[in-house]
């Protein structure tokens, strides 16, 4: 069986040149790196901060439908921002150089209801290092959603749909259940004492997380301890579609390809690369878009390089969109409304038997179809 | 009401501020209620010790002196101790040692810091060309057993060289503020006189305190001091003819620190010697250094190098620190450098401590290393 990466005409001494251009790519911008970066991820969090205090505060007055609105609003952009560009990117080592205690990686906790350190082992380490390959990367339909021509078809993925909706509805307690993750116990890979302990390490924050905002603070606001709670939920739910939108774009859309345990045994770091590449999808936005996605939307860069300050990526994309295009690896980029569309379309796919055809059996692509396919996207 | 038994109880202020402080860090979960305060006070936190600068005074033509005002979680000093100081130099954070050269006792909470500029010093530079008024630092609580003795000695002698001079100041301007009055002789070594930190003060000290004698040495301009040269057994007979019956304190470079220890122990009165250790930052290690220890500091175990990334050596030496993917991605290794330098096997950067963080899957020790693990 041929691989991804014969299928894509790239050999042994291809990939080591490819890893050889990306190291440089990494240098050059490791280099630049600086006061400026400091004080953007500042700036952000000094956003982030008021605009909590301010969501907080307009609920005071949440008897009136503006006030209550802009608590609404307030808190969902806190929350949204303090887990993607914040919480996500510092979690990932992005400002370890900085030596800030506030900004550093074993240190950070972020308000989402799975454990900062369970989330760094499971997302960090497995799902980065991992990334797409079969039956090892668990972020590959989170163990409940068929989203692989690999996973066995069985009756119960009709529900394929309705399981999509209801995680991405409790989206924040799937991510703190997912490192959990009692789906590896019962393959052995994991121990019951392991999966306790997170299970109660997770329930223990996301307590603490529920009484701020299911209690404490609907108290604060007395009579409008209804109210308030209701905000404080809304706002809870309005993060987690996002987020689960966000973060479904950047493997699930067309075009995204998944590898198999074999073909990545010992694999050279350009390989490594080119897995990052060819199973992450971007999506296309303005400066704004891209904050509030963490930057996530050049999930292709943030692969590459998951530990350089996100806020980097779209100053590199260019160069990276080159090298893809010199290599002969698709680049995989488009509107959010295309690329949510297509994740939406898998899922429902999926629910049905059948194997559509993987990326790995596709004609070998050369350097023009590749582009010419660039230019049609 | 006789509770003289019953441990003393905090005022009830404290406690309520104690309980409220809970209350707030309970709202503000995850963050704590510092990380609000400092949106509005960047001076005020409620476990990190964190100083504004309230004066800056460039005296000599290498040096600056700085005033701080800590806040409230600083414990004070005694004399002779140091400070590690944070401070932010295009967006890294520096830590670097300094001893407090003001007196440990009087009125109000400042502290004083002299810092030269060395050429290789990249924290002492920034310092030198841009510390402002107005700015916030960061500090550790004072640290040291160099430390002037609670009851006064009958007889004290101070040495330093260049930028050592601070901690014996301390010691000095302490001993002052105490109205000590048994004699005390303060030799210090600079390489010009335009270099010596705290010049005015010493002499004017020397002229109006009682039994204060300064002896001043200039190591570059031969005959502008009142000896010349480095220090000997003839500088402290011609300095304190009762040099071998005193309380000796030197803080300098290596080689004064060397001659002093010889000198002391040639008259056996090491146990009388205390001396202070500063070096400069080893910017100098070559990368291809594989000799040295490496220290794990938490465990307080030590194992001499062999020249793999740290994280190895731990495992072979029976650790098990977190780790991940093993290639510098992911960042779960991550861990502390407390000293020393350390090699990037992917880029070949050097990195060195205190105080930085290092993934320790892909940092390989250039010569003696400790890592809080």
């Amino acid at each position: 069986m041929t691989t991804v990466a014969e299928a894509h005409g790239l050999t042994p001494a291809k990939l080591d040149a490819l890893a050889r251009e990306f190291e440089s790519l990494r240098g050059d911008i490791a280099a630049q790196l600086g006061g400026e970066d400091v004080r953007y991820i500042r700036r952000l969090i000094r956003v982030q901060r008021w605009s909590e205090v301010g969501g907080r505060a307009s609920l005071f007055l949440g008897f009136l439908p503006p006030f209550w609105l802009a608590g609404v609003a307030a808190l969902s952009l806190s929350k949204i921002l303090d887990n993607m560009e914040i919480g996500h990117n510092v979690l990932h080592g992005q400002y370890d150089w900085t030596n800030d205690p506030a900004l550093s990686s074993t240190d950070f906790e972020w308000d989402s209801s799975c454990p900062a350190k369970g989330w760094q082992h499971y997302h960090n380490y497995l799902h980065h290092t991992f990334t797409n390959i079969t039956k090892k990367d668990r972020d590959l339909g989170y163990g409940v959603i068929r989203v692989s021509a690999e996973t066995p078809w069985s009756p119960a993925n009709l529900g394929n749909p309705l399981y999509a909706l209801g995680l991405a509805v409790i989206f924040d307690h799937g991510i703190m259940l997912h490192d959990v993750d009692f789906g590896q116990v019962k393959e052995g890979k994991k121990t019951w004492a392991e999966a306790k302990l997170s299970l109660k390490n997770g329930l223990r924050k996301s307590g603490t997380l529920a009484f701020r905002d299911y209690i404490m603070w609907p108290a604060f606001t007395g009579p409008l301890f209804l109210s308030t709670l209701l905000a404080d939920a809304l706002a809870n739910l309005i993060r987690n579609l996002w987020a689960f939108m966000i973060i479904f774009c950047g493997h699930f859309p067309r075009g995204t390809a998944e590898f198999t345990e074999e073909e990545c045994e010992g694999e050279s770091k350009g390989h490594w690369y080119f897995r990052q590449m060819l199973g992450s999808a971007n999506i296309k936005g303005g400066r704004l878009f891209h904050i509030m996605c963490g930057n996530l939307s050049y999930q292709i860069e943030h692969h590459l390089f998951p530990d350089i300050p996100a806020r980097r990526y779209g100053q590199i994309a260019p160069q990276v969109r080159d090298i893809c295009e010199r290599y002969g690896i698709p680049y995989n980029t488009g509107r959010l409304s295309r690329q949510f569309g297509s994740v939406v379309a898998k899922i429902f796919r999926f629910a049905l038997p059948g194997r559509p055809k993987p990326v790995a059996s596709a004609p070998p692509r050369t350097p023009e179809t590749a582009a010419s396919e660039l230019m049609a996207a | 009401m006789a509770t003289g038994v019953l441990p003393a109880r905090r005022p009830l202020p404290a406690r309520l501020l104690r309980q409220a402080l809970r209350v707030f860090n309970a709202a503000a979960t995850p963050y704590g209620v510092d990380r609000y305060v400092e949106l509005v006070r960047p001076s005020w936190s409620s476990n990190e010790i964190r100083a504004k600068v309230v004066r800056v005074e460039r005296s000599t033509p290498r040096s600056v002196t700085l005033t701080l005002r800590p806040n409230g979680n600083w414990a004070g000093f005694q004399a002779g101790q140091y400070t590690q100081l944070s401070v932010e130099i295009d967006g890294v954070r520096h830590t670097r040692c300094y001893s407090m050269a003001n007196a440990a006792v009087g009125p109000g909470r400042l502290i004083e810091l002299s810092v030269t500029a060395h050429p290789e010093g990249r924290v002492s530079q920034h310092l030198r060309q841009a510390a402002r008024m107005g700015q916030t630092v960061g500090l550790s609580a004072a640290q040291g057993a160099f430390t002037l003795p609670e009851c006064e000695p009958p007889r004290l002698l101070l040495i330093s060289g260049g930028s050592g001079i601070t901690p014996v100041m301390s010691m000095l301007r302490t001993r002052c503020a105490r109205d000590w009055t048994n004699p005390v002789t303060f030799l210090h070594y600079a390489l010009r006189e335009a270099d010596m930190l705290y010049r005015d003060e010493l002499e004017a000290l020397a002229a109006t305190a009682a039994n204060v004698r300064l002896v001043r040495v200039f190591t570059e301009e031969p005959g502008r001091g009142d000896l010349d040269g480095f220090l000997t057994a003839a500088h402290l007979e011609a300095t304190e003819p009762g040099w071998a019956e005193a309380e000796a304190f030197v803080c300098g470079p290596a080689p004064l620190m060397d001659s002093a220890r010889e000198l002391f122990a040639r008259v056996g009165r090491d146990d009388h010697l205390h001396t202070e250790a500063f070096t400069l930052a080893q910017f100098t290690a070559e990368a291809g250094n594989v000799d040295g220890t490496v220290r794990f500091g938490a465990s307080e175990i030590g194992v001499a190098s062999d020249g793999r990334p740290l994280l190895i050596q731990a495992e072979a030496a029976g650790l098990a620190p977190l780790s991940g993917c093993r290639m510098g991605i992911c960042h779960t290794c991550t861990r502390r450098l407390c000293a020393g330098v350390v090699r990037d096997a992917v880029t070949g950067d050097l990195t060195n401590g205190p105080d930085v963080n290092i993934r320790i899957c892909v940092s390989v020790p250039v010569g003696d290393v400790e890592i809080d693990l």
